[in-house]
């Protein structure tokens, strides 16, 4: 292995050239089944307790597809636009590995379940963004090996490794970008669309650190406005956003660096060392493959019809993008904000339940993004399985808004609706928590504070500026809240005079 | 003749009648298999394991779902099960080292319904390795002999259940056919061989050698037992997701004694004059039989036919060498340490596949290789398409269509050294094969072959169009009846001279 | 090189199958005349033949997603050649071997 410390090129270097980046994503379908076979695609497990027949490769089992992971991927395509071809086919994909228990993986090859289409994403600072997708494809997964001997657990140094088959079979889609994506940044962007719209469409849980999402980039430079693309490298091994970001931007350097000294870039396979921050060569005996691909003769070919693809179109639910595009125009979100609540589906769905009802989406962002999200922080329940349902939120909103309660009431209220229930309209009314702003009425808890504080009044016609506050929290307190406090300031001062 | 002897001799339909009428017991026929069994076949060599314990427990449940007022077609019936085909708790070889202290540990599709319908597992039987040969010859493990001349192979890859019928080893036998391998060891053998439509019986547990052609079928003494045999095994299964799911209708209640108003082709490329005047005279004889039983003999021509030979070769051992990529020394079967995995692979395919089995994987792995996949793969699949065509046409002026099943009677062992020789003995059959047809061997007669002394049967085949099982076995039915050829030889031979 | 039809050795490699020396000779020139035997294959013209995979002519066949019963660890793991703590232990793994 060749480890090569980068240092940062002069910034100038940085921006004579562009970075070409294409992603390749393998995620894991959120199925009950494996793809081929009947055990439960479930993560962890005893090793090799989740396994049959056919997921094991036993002589004379065969595979039979999983329609749902079908669907899926169907599903998927229609998200980002790809053609949905009328016809399909599984085929076989042959190497040989110890985790890969039948030695040849089913997947696709010419004729994927889905082809082109454009993840549409967004950037922190708002800027909208596209990249192509070559195709999604299904296949299956392989199991798992754990390298024995070496003491880290690596593969290098290992004297025997030990495999379990749980993982095998799992259904598995590829995702293939075409290198629109220019930047480590973008790519992370990129990678955060694709996550929020498959959970969005509840076909994976895309959990990184389970291993439901592995990705790879591949990474070249060329001069800024040239046509064609550098040399490029594909860059494996890297298990979070985080090290995406971090090798993407050390293989952009290291370029970088290279071809400021006049050197050559070597197209090849470079690892990902999270310790180390760098990216290093892969190529221990590199040697073209030869999957030696052909039809499953095991499966048969897959037609989707017209009407199918309908019938998924029409159940999708809003998008991310659609929803991020909706709230930054229409409700004039903060890309932030906006971002956050996108990220978090029920929390997104209950804030537009609410401003449905509200017509102030300013109004029901400070709560959902505030006191609400407060609470469900510390209760660790879910705003949208709150006892605060979204009309009630929207009556809050409504009373605040109307001013009809001071801020101070509506924290109260709400937490009443956190812990009990009910319509906050109806708490307001009950408990007589409507804002007082009537002179007379108001008058009337001063009249009572001034009488039974002498000695605050006194001061106060001392100078003392303090006396003043603590005869407006006597009669707030008097007032259980309800008084507009402004008003009580000016009646004080009036009575005091 | 004793008792046993005559258990030995009965046809399915008739054991399986006596034990629904309780007249035997279950327990009975498997108590007298398990005693005569392995002296039976000392010489012969059908089986690579037996097992009687298993014998004994179905044929207990047999007799309580009889006496529970249960009628099961097989009731009893004694088969014998090709070692391709997974039986729980069962050594399962596939006549290869790879695979010789392998325990299934579940049950194929096909056997687990041939057992509810009430047969009786004697035991496994040998079989060229990983179903690859036409000779038997080919099985790592044992040498199965022909039993109506032990000097001659009993044809394969399914000898060791071709001879056990054909012996009296077994009532029934199960074998696959991939490219002819249950109907050339059937005509060797003087038995029905029987291959149903690809699809009809579920693949599942079936070791794979080539999936789109590897199709499990009969053997029988009778066409009539063929027949019940094989409607107790077809039929949709959802884990095999190329088995039809279409109605399977019985063919044992379609059998019939005439051909009055069936038109058979004789297929103008499949002349028998090269085969020599004694086996021209028989299959010209087969001919004149099925136009005596009212059938009406038309001159088909399958022109692309003669490439079904090259197009096997190539498709079989493509499929073959991908899956036969699994047996690497990590889950189950042989291993042979190596300092690193690769090695492991390396040591362990080396030493665990045949001669044969190795020739296949590498000329397979070859047709799919980098830049001669669209010479040779994509080619014979190409050609595939045209031989299913010719015989589509073909069957538009036929119903059913008559051949030799094999080019010679059964030859001697190591006779056919060159493997494409031996490749040639299927020439009738794989274009069959590589259409998906349903077909079967059916005895017409013997020879006396040039090199040898005693009469050899030979075998008829007949192919009809995709899922014409009914029509099929109706067919010879009629003209197993009207010639009666597999009586006609001597008892067959199960041990050898003193 | 027995043969300049197949190179036996690269074709072996991919199938992970050790040859000796005359294993190479003998298998080179075996496949050989099989292919000078395929080749008869040329005199087909299929330039309006589509390919045949499968002569099933079935389309969409898919099971329901539904978990089914797994085999047990012990039979899972009965025929290894080598298991470990309910794994299966192979050598070690030389990286990027394939
Ligand atoms: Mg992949
Ligand atoms: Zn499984």
């Amino acid at each position: 292995m060749i480890s090569e410390r980068s240092s940062v090129p002069p910034a100038d270097a940085a921006a004579k050239y562009e970075a070409v980046i294409g992603i390749e994503c393998h995620v894991e379908l959120k199925t009950a089944s494996k793809m081929f076979c009947g055990c439960p695609n479930a993560f962890g497990g005893e090793p090799n307790t989740q396994v049959c027949p056919v997921c094991l490769a036993l002589p004379g089992a065969l595979p039979v597809p999983n329609a749902a992971a079908i669907e899926h991927m169907i599903r998927a395509g229609l998200a980002f636009d790809c053609a949905i071809p009328a016809f399909s086919k599984f085929d076989r994909k042959n190497y040989f590995y110890p985790d890969m228990p039948k030695d040849y993986q089913i997947s696709q090859y010419d004729m994927p379940l889905t082809q082109g289409g454009v993840v549409r994403y967004w950037l922190a600072d708002g800027t909208l963004r596209e990249c192509r997708l070559t195709r999604i494809h299904l296949e299956e997964d392989t199991g798992k090996s754990t390298h024995a001997g070496s003491g880290d657990g690596r593969i290098a140094g290992s004297t025997y490794s030990l495999v379990d088959f749980n993982r095998a079979g799992v259904p598995l889609m590829e995702c293939v970008s075409d290198p629109d994506i220019r930047s480590a940044d973008e790519a992370v962007a990129f990678l955060d669309a694709l996550k929020r719209t498959f959970v969005q469409l509840g076909i994976s849980d895309v959990k990184m650190e389970e291993g439901s999402l592995r990705c790879d980039a591949n990474v070249s430079l060329r001069l800024r406005g040239a046509a064609e693309y550098g040399t490029k490298t594909e860059i494996k091994n890297m298990n979070s956003f985080r090290s995406v970001h971090r090798a993407i931007q050390s293989e952009i350097e290291r370029q970088t660096g290279l071809l400021e000294r006049g050197e050559r870039i070597i197209q090849e396979t470079r690892g990902w060392d999270e310790a180390g921050g760098v990216t290093h060569s892969m190529r221990s005996k590199e040697k073209a493959h030869d999957y030696r691909y052909f039809p499953d003769p095991d499966l048969v070919p897959m037609e989707i019809d017209a009407a199918t693809v309908e019938r998924v179109r029409a159940a999708l639910p809003e998008l991310p993008i659609a929803r991020y595009e909706r709230y930054v125009d229409a409700y004039k979100l903060s890309v932030a904000q906006a971002t956050q609540l996108v990220d978090n589906a029920s929390l997104a769905e209950y804030f537009d339940r609410a401003v449905d009802s509200a017509k102030s989406p300013a109004g029901v962002l400070n709560f959902v993004l505030g006191d609400l999200s407060r609470l469900a922080n510390e209760s660790g329940i879910e705003v949208a399985h709150s006892k605060v349902t979204p009309e009630a939120l929207a009556e809050l909103v409504a009373l605040t808004d109307a001013k009809t309660i001071n801020s101070k009431v509506a924290k109260d209220v709400l937490v009443r609706l956190w812990n009990d229930g009910g319509s906050a309209k109806a708490i307001v009314q009950a408990d007589g928590l409507a804002q007082v702003s009537d002179p007379a009425a108001v008058g009337a808890f001063v009249d009572a504070a001034l009488a039974a504080n002498p000695k605050s009044v006194a001061d106060f016609a001392a100078g003392k500026e303090n006396a003043l506050k603590f005869l407006i929290g006597q009669v707030m307190k008097a007032s259980r809240g309800t008084a507009n406090p402004a008003l009580v300031e000016t009646v004080l001062r009036d009575r005091m005079r | 003749m004793s008792a046993d002897d005559l258990l030995f001799t009965s046809g399915a339909r008739a054991i399986a009648r006596s034990v629904n009428r309780r007249e035997r017991s279950a327990a009975d026929i498997a108590e007298a298999v398990r005693v005569a069994l392995p002296e039976r076949d000392r010489d012969l060599g059908a089986y690579l394991t037996l097992t009687p314990d298993l014998m004994r427990q179905h044929a207990r449940r047999v007799d309580e779902r009889i006496a529970a007022g249960e009628t099961l077609p097989l009731a009893g019936v004694p088969v014998a099960i090709k070692d391709n085909m997974c039986l729980r708790g069962t050594r399962t070889t596939c006549g290869s080292k790879m695979l010789e202290n392998w325990i299934a540990p579940y049950t194929a599709t096909a056997v687990g319904r041939l057992l509810a319908a009430g047969a009786l597992p004697i035991g496994k039987t040998n079989m060229d390795e990983f179903a690859m040969g036409s000779s038997c010859e080919n099985s790592a493990l044992r040498t199965t002999r022909n039993p109506y001349d032990f000097d001659r192979v009993p044809g394969g890859s399914s000898g060791g259940s071709a001879a056990a019928v054909g012996a009296e080893l077994a009532t029934l036998a199960l074998g696959s056919d991939t490219g002819g391998s249950i109907r050339e060891p059937a005509a060797f053998c003087n038995v029905v061989g029987f291959k149903p439509t690809y699809g009809r019986v579920s693949r599942y547990g079936l070791i794979a050698f080539a999936s789109s052609l590897d199709q499990i079928g009969p053997f029988a003494r009778t066409v009539e037992d063929a027949a019940l045999a094989y409607d107790a095994i077809a039929g949709y299964d959802p884990l095999d997701a190329t088995s039809l799911n279409a109605p399977n209708e019985p063919t044992a209640d379609a059998l019939r004694t005439d051909l009055r108003g069936m038109r058979v082709g004789i297929v103008k490329e499949f002349g028998t004059a090269d085969l020599g005047p004694a086996i021209h005279a028989a299959y010209a004889q087969a001919y004149a039989d099925l136009a005596a039983l009212g059938a009406e003999l038309v001159e088909v021509e399958l022109p692309t036919a003669k490439y079904g030979l090259a197009t096997y070769y190539l498709i079989a051992p493509a499929e073959c060498s991908s899956n036969l990529a699994r047996f690497d020394g990590v889950r189950y079967g042989l291993r042979v340490d190596g300092a690193d995995v690769g090695e492991m692979y390396e040591k362990t395919r080396a030493a665990g596949f045949g001669d044969e089995v190795k020739r296949r994987i590498l000329i397979g792995t070859y047709a799919l290789s980098s830049g001669y996949y669209d010479a040779y793969y994509v080619k014979a699949q190409k050609a595939r398409t045209a031989i299913a065509d010719d015989f589509k046409r073909a069957f538009a002026r036929c119903d059913l269509i008559a051949s030799p099943a094999a080019s010679t009677p059964a030859f001697t062992f190591n006779a056919k050294s060159d493997p494409v020789a031996m490749y040639l003995m299927d020439y009738y059959t794989i274009p069959v094969s590589l259409a998906g047809l349903p077909a079967l061997s059916v005895p017409c007669g013997a020879v006396v072959p040039e090199d040898g002394t005693r009469p050899m049967p030979l075998g008829l085949q007949l192919a009809a169009p995709l899922f014409s099982e009914r029509l099929l076995l109706g067919a010879a039915h009629a003209y197993e009846r009207a010639t009666q050829h597999a009586l006609k030889l001597p008892r067959p031979q199960i041990a050898k001279a003193p | 090189m027995a043969s300049d039809r197949i190179d036996v050795r690269h074709v072996a490699k991919l199938a992970r199958l050790a040859l000796t020396e005359s294993e190479v000779l003998r298998y080179g020139s075996q496949l050989a005349g099989l292919l000078t035997f395929v080749d008869e294959l040329r005199g087909l013209d299929t330039e309006h033949v589509g390919a045949t995979a499968q002569v099933v002519e079935s389309r969409n066949v898919t099971r329901p997603d539904v978990v089914g019963p797994c085999l047990s660890r012990e039979d899972a793991l009965a025929g290894a050649p080598q298991a470990q703590n309910g794994f299966f232990r192979v050598p070690k793994i030389i990286a990027a071997a394939e």
